[in-house]
């Protein structure tokens, strides 16, 4: 199927754009189709390639040595991902897997230069799109360094936990993240590393406190 | 009775990002909304509210201290 001039048009990239650019621009890209599962970047590999989302979602994720996965983004219809080591040199930074399928519209590194040159608008929408990367990443980068957020989701744990009676309101990992003032991504994280640490134990929609003197310890609750 | 995601009707904007997610084919798109038909498949992965761009789903969890 060839690219859609609706969806071009329609993403920050290229916004504002006359006919002419957003004609430049759809000749340089292609469309790509990836089922769920199917890893369409792999972290460490030469970055070639910027990809936009025209439909599905993407996750994008950096996988540690012991396999321990920190989720970076997941990218919605009309966003992008790979920018940063595409407009860099370099190394794609970060993995991204089709959480279902998805159509995406892909940018060569090297027809991406092309366009940037020949058409300034795009450099400048390119400027404001990292600057909001840059924002989110100094946003994560806060959580990860100065705040310890698997302390304050250990404290969250606590505080609603019931006896099953559902006197006490039960939390999606979203409200947790606002009550903690951090990204939904970081609570995710951090209830993966209580479970490996035998903290708690997810049964499928419950949370269960398996230690609680652990969990309190943790939390600075004496 | 099984827990499910809790849908609203009225935020959800029909765009069908959920159901591509869905692993388990718990969601489905029914008169431009999103609509559980699975109920027991459901895995509680909570991709579904991930993804939504509008917050019209949520996947809440129930805390409770094990008994010991």
């Amino acid at each position: 199927m060839a690219v859609q001039a609706e969806f071009i048009k329609s993403i920050p990239y290229f916004a504002g754009l006359g006919q002419a650019e957003l004609d430049a621009i759809i000749k340089f890209t292609f469309e790509k189709k990836a089922n769920r599962g199917e890893i369409v970047l792999f972290e460490g590999e030469p970055a070639e390639i910027l990809c936009f989302v025209v439909s599905g979602a993407v996750k994008v994720f950096k996988t540690s040595a012991d396999g321990k996965e920190q989720i970076l983004h997941i990218i919605r219809p009309g966003e992008s991902f790979n920018d940063v080591p595409v407009l860099g040199e370099g190394v794609n930074l970060a993995s991204a897997e089709a959480l279902g399928d998805v159509t995406l519209n892909i940018i060569k590194k090297s027809d991406l230069e092309t366009v940037l040159r020949g058409h300034p608008q795009v450099a400048l929408n390119v400027i404001q799109v990292l600057s909001q990367r840059v924002s989110h990443l100094i946003s994560l980068v806060e959580d990860l360094s100065f705040r310890h957020v698997t302390s304050r989701v250990a404290k969250i744990l606590l505080e609603y936990a019931g006896d099953g009676s559902g006197e006490k309101p039960h939390l999606t990992q979203q409200e947790m993240a606002a009550m903690i003032g951090t990204a939904r991504e970081m609570v995710g994280r951090s209830i993966k590393t209580l479970e490996e640490e035998g903290k708690i134990r997810l049964e499928r929609h419950r949370i269960i406190i398996t230690d609680k003197d652990a969990l309190k310890e943790m939390a600075g609750i004496t | 009775m099984t827990e499910m995601p809790l849908v609203d009707r009225e935020k959800c904007q029909g765009c069908g990002l959920c159901v591509s997610v869905c692993a388990c084919g718990t969601l489905v798109l029914a008169g431009n909304k999103v609509t559980i038909v699975k109920v027991e498949a459901c895995q509680w992965c909570t991709l579904c509210e991930a993804v939504c761009p509008n917050g019209a789903i949520r996947c809440p969890f129930e805390i409770v201290v094990e008994e010991s």
